[in-house]
């Protein structure tokens, strides 16, 4: 029965097909990767990186950096929200995040007080957009009270708005959501988890 | 509209691919023919429609670019009996690889095709013949016609179990 089954479907004869070349397979993505960039297909490039705060994940549209995600953020949906919000040309591509994955670097080794990248601001909107234009104006090493960020923004009572826009920062770290604290001086909310909010805030005093 | 990250296709479906590309083309031939195919499933990823059937698609896509490279092949490569002894670039493990694409490439292109669309992409022969063109009897001769000639020179050659 197995021999007959075996003998019309011929499976025996690819055995030696039937394994995945994953050296061929790597060599292969890396080509497809560098010709969707030149073709001008590649719409979301990404890596991940280790960092002091867990992997984080860079994305990248040829505009400039569009997503930085932490790992509780669960870094496969992530992606599928990239695909669905802006092109489900998604290919992971590490050459067009080498800048953004090299200041990371510096800047978790103390080396590095702002980000010269460009920066694809399309994942937010409105009011969220503009509160995220203010916060590269924290200084390195200090911190601002989610009132004050909304009173620069315009809306001196959109505090609430403000710690949204906080929580939903397409770039965290890049963008620094993570030197707005509380009124009362306490931590408050953070996309990473509190812990990383405190270890950056560390990382960047002790500096 | 949801659609999953292009990269799940490559990491689902390339190895198929590859392997596609492999039996009808040859190892040498069969990386040129997976890049030219990827690259245009993702140019005309964006358009397909969600509830396609993306192996299909992307052996369909590939069958276009192996005939690509079969008449280009044919343009610029002077006919030969037998399969240079090329090193082994190609990564492939084992060494009754080299008879096993030997004896598909003895292969009349078509059983080629279809020994590749059905029994390594697992497309039915409804499918393959979408592929191919022709009736799905013709598909299933083909592919049966092939896995006989096959069984034949690579169990002679004492590479198959």
């Amino acid at each position: 029965m197995m021999t007959a089954r075996t003998k019309q479907t011929g499976g025996d004869l690819f055995a030696a097909l039937s394994e995945v070349d994953t050296d061929a397979q790597a060599r292969l993505h890396e080509r497809l990767a560098l010709a969707a960039d030149e073709a001008g297909i590649l719409d979301v490039a990404y890596r991940t990186v280790d960092s002091p705060v867990g992997a984080l994940l860079l994305a990248a549209t040829e505009r400039g950096l569009v997503r930085v995600a932490y790992a509780r953020e669960d870094h496969d949906a992530v992606l599928d929200q990239l695909a669905t919000r802006v092109s489900p040309r998604v290919l992971r591509a590490p050459a067009r995040l080498d800048t953004a994955a090299r200041e990371l670097d510096e800047y978790f080794a103390g080396r590095r007080d702002a980000f010269d990248l460009p920066l694809d601001l399309q994942l937010a909107h409105g009011f969220r957009r503009t509160v995220l234009t203010y916060l590269p104006g924290i200084g390195y090493g200090t911190t601002a009270s989610y009132a004050a960020v909304a009173a620069a923004a315009g809306s001196p009572r959109a505090m609430r708005a403000v710690g949204t826009a906080c929580a939903t920062n397409p770039l965290p770290v890049v963008v620094p959501c993570h030197r707005v604290t509380r009124s009362d001086g306490t931590l408050g909310q953070y996309v990473g988890g509190a812990d990383a909010k405190r270890a950056l805030q560390t990382l960047e005093a002790a500096a | 509209m949801r659609r999953q990250p292009f990269e799940a296709v490559v990491a689902e479906h390339g190895p198929t691919v590859l392997r596609v590309c492999r039996a009808v083309l040859g190892p040498a031939a069969a990386e040129d023919a997976w890049s030219e195919t990827f690259l245009a499933a993702m140019q005309a990823y964006p358009g397909l429609p969600p509830d396609s059937n993306v192996e299909a698609w992307l052996v369909t896509i590939a069958h276009r670019k192996a005939i690509d490279q079969v008449r280009a092949g044919s343009r610029r490569a002077v006919p030969t009996d037998e399969l240079p002894e090329a090193p082994s670039t190609d990564g492939l493990p084992g060494g009754g690889d080299a008879d096993l694409w030997a004896a598909l490439k003895a292969l009349p292109l078509k059983q080629r095709q279809a020994v590749a669309y059905h029994h390594l992409a697992g497309l039915p022969y409804a499918e393959v013949a979408g592929v191919l063109g022709g009736s799905p009897e013709a598909a299933r001769r083909a592919a049966a016609d092939g896995i006989a000639a096959l069984r034949k020179r690579y169990t002679t050659t004492g590479a198959a179990r």
